[in-house]
């Protein structure tokens, strides 16, 4: 039930793959030199997740994401400079540097923002489903969230809404085995997490989340479903978070072995070799579009870090409430 | 005596409790090998094990739903929540729960839970792990509210917080690597009691939290101009020491009240009715009491924006300094 992507899809599938890649490396160097503050999630190693999920949406269809955002919001569309502006906190960033790593959102791209209070957004996310189905829209929502954001409770009681309201939600699990330091087998009462939507009539599928063509081809399926049945669904993608939870993980709760093995099978090796397996790509293409990435990255991330335009305080003020001001 | 940090005073206040009763419990999200999201925990799954660490799902409304039945039969657990923001997940085990529990069964069983959680800002973790919700818990009977500034009142204060019989909300800043001198060996703080962490003549500040130490520093500047400042760290948000705060106003006759949390419907304004409600204090009163507190307004990510957002030594300044009009 996968896809193979022709020579052009592949390509385009690799560039964003790479892409997301050195943005992460970017941004952990970025935080290792302490150019920039805060906190971060990097999603090293789920490349395949965000690479498989929004290119194969209508590009009108919603995401609405979470803490590990940035590979979802480089995916849906949003531009490396846009992005790393917010991470920078300049004025011309995603929400003006108000939000930061954990809150990137791109309306331009129907991206619909984060909760970094994990699970919550799925609620959210649930939320604008029923307001395109009011609407008469066609188009859905993907719902992210992780296995650690599987206990709570919200995302137990969206489903269940989706189910009675027939909403157009895809309930997309990127499913990296930790939350944090936890271990989902210690953490969730069920091998598949997509075995649970069977408790609320949801279609649902798990599906290898590190193979990009796989993804791809789940979500264009789950999409047509959602679309042609008016009915929600559960994806289960499950991969590995390769990088740590966020900056100044010691990665005491797991081995190095395993992370081994999951190297082994790192999303980017797998698409780069069966590209180069297919004739569509050499290891000279792979490094000229590496190198090239790298440049123009590093070309728009030494532009930024020179930057200081901040909003004013009175400008951040006045977003505080819709009718302006902060009373 | 031995220097501690505050997230050591609060971890050895946990392992005295925990090897002295074995219903003390500990129970959270990552508390175990990773030591909690800000490493309050380390060492304690180690050296307890798993009947008294235990690792939660992420289920904040169910864990302390769950901490409030165990506590109900006998356990003594100690909650901790990664951030306070994710209290408003927890406030329905809390508020409708835990704190009612004792009155609603005339007192045939009682909530001996000490839920623990840090709040306030200047992490760069943006709007929704940077809030100062103490006024969420403040407003409910049944609860007790402490929120200790220094490692000595965390130790002191958290100790009595386990062996009391209520539920009490245990507040953190998250400067956990401020250090102080402690006591060796085993002492408590009684909860309710404020410190007077300075004394002076001319104004009264009133905080509790980080802010004290900001409210510190104001202080030593204001010395310069020559304005003694008693400084009061409430430690205890309820029961409220008010005793201690209306003794010291009536001496120094101005009071200035200094939180983080935004100062629309916050716990500062408690503690100005307390004095302007009060006659002797009312009348002994020179100037409006002042409030110096967060602005109101989420957390920016920005740098620059975040640290505009708490009550700045300058601030603290310009407010006293604003009491004393023929002085400005
Ligand atoms: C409600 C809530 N509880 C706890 C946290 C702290 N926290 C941040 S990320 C995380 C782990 C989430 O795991 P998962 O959903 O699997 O996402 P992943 O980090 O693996 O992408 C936790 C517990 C949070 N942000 N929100
Ligand atoms: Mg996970």
């Amino acid at each position: 039930m996968s896809i193979a992507f022709n020579r052009e899809q592949g390509l385009k599938s690799l560039t964003l793959m790479i892409r997301s890649r050195l943005f992460e490396k970017k941004i952990e160097a970025l935080f290792s030199s302490h150019e920039m503050h805060g906190t971060t999630h990097l999603a090293i190693g789920q490349e395949a997740v965000h690479a498989g999920v929004s290119p194969a949406l209508d590009p009108e269809d919603w995401i609405l994401t979470t803490h590990r955002c940035h590979g979802h919001t480089l995916a849906k569309g949003a531009s490396v400079e846009a992005m790393l502006s917010e991470f920078f906190g300049l004025s011309q960033g995603l929400s003006k540097g108000l939000g930061g790593s954990m809150h990137l959102v791109d309306l331009e791209h129907h991206n619909g923002g984060t909760s970094a209070v994990v699970g919550s957004g799925v609620a959210i996310a649930t939320g604008m489903a029923l307001q395109l189905k009011r609407t008469g829209s066609h188009n859905l929502v993907v719902a992210f969230f992780g296995d650690g954001a599987s206990s709570r409770g919200i995302i137990h009681e969206a489903m269940n809404m989706a189910s009675i309201w027939n909403l157009p939600v895809l309930f997309l699990c990127e499913h990296n085995l930790y939350g944090m330091s936890s271990c989902a087998t210690n953490m969730v009462s069920v091998e598949s997490i997509a075995s649970r939507g069977a408790s609320y009539s949801i279609e649902s599928r798990t599906v290898d989340g590190n193979d990009v063509e796989v993804v791809y081809a789940a979500v264009q399926e789950a999409a047509q479903y959602i679309r042609e049945e008016s009915r929600p669904y559960l994806l289960e993608t499950r991969t590995y978070r390769l990088s740590g939870h966020s900056k100044n993980d010691i990665r005491n709760y797991r081995t190095r072995e395993e992370e081994a093995a999951w190297s082994q099978r790192d999303p980017l090796k797998i698409l780069k070799e069966r590209m180069i397996a297919r004739g569509h790509l050499s290891e000279d293409d792979y490094n000229l579009l590496e190198k090239h990435e790298q440049k123009s990255l590093d070309k728009i991330a030494e532009s930024l870090a020179k930057q200081k335009r901040y909003l004013s305080f009175e400008e951040a003020s006045s977003y505080v409430y819709a009718t302006g001001g902060s009373r | 005596m031995k220097k501690l940090s505050y997230r050591e005073a609060i971890r050895e206040a946990m392992i005295e409790e925990m090897a002295r009763d074995e219903q003390v419990v500990i129970i959270g999200e990552d508390v175990g090998c990773y030591g909690g999201c800000f490493k309050v925990t380390t060492g304690l799954l180690e050296r307890f094990g798993t009947h008294q660490v235990i690792e939660t799902p992420v289920s904040e409304e169910g864990l302390v739903g769950v901490a409030v039945g165990a506590a109900m039969l006998g356990m003594r657990p100690v909650v901790e929540i990664m951030y306070g923001d994710f209290s408003t997940l927890a406030a329905d085990p809390l508020i409708n729960h835990a704190a009612k529990t004792h009155f609603m069964t005339a007192g045939q069983f009682s909530v001996p839970l000490v839920y623990r959680t840090p709040m306030g800002s200047g992490t760069g973790a943006a709007a929704q792990h940077t809030q100062s919700l103490e006024a969420l818990f403040t407003n409910i009977p049944g609860l007790k509210v402490v929120y200790p500034a220094t490692p000595i009142d965390a130790k002191g204060l958290l100790k009595s917080a386990i062996r009391d019989p209520d539920p009490v909300i245990f507040l953190e800043h998250k400067v956990y690597g401020t250090e102080s001198v402690i006591p060796e060996g085993e002492f408590t703080i009684p909860l309710g009691l404020a410190d007077i962490k300075r004394q002076g003549k001319d104004v009264s500040i009133i905080t509790y939290g980080k802010t004290v130490f900001t409210v510190l520093k104001a202080a030593a500047i204001l010395e310069d101009t020559e304005v003694s400042v008693e400084i009061i760290d409430l430690r205890s948000l309820r029961p409220l020491d008010t005793p201690t705060i209306l003794e010291s106003v009536r001496k120094t006759g101005r009071a200035v009240v200094v939180h983080e949390a935004p100062q629309f419907g916050g716990f500062a304004g408690e503690v100005v009715a307390q004095i302007v409600g009060d006659e002797e204090t009312f009348r002994a009163l020179k100037a409006p009491v002042a409030r110096v507190c967060g602005k109101e307004m989420p957390t920016p990510f920005n740098k620059d924006l975040e640290r505009q957002l708490p009550p700045s030594p300058q601030a603290i300044i310009e407010a006293v300094l604003a009491l004393f009009p023929s002085a400005v």
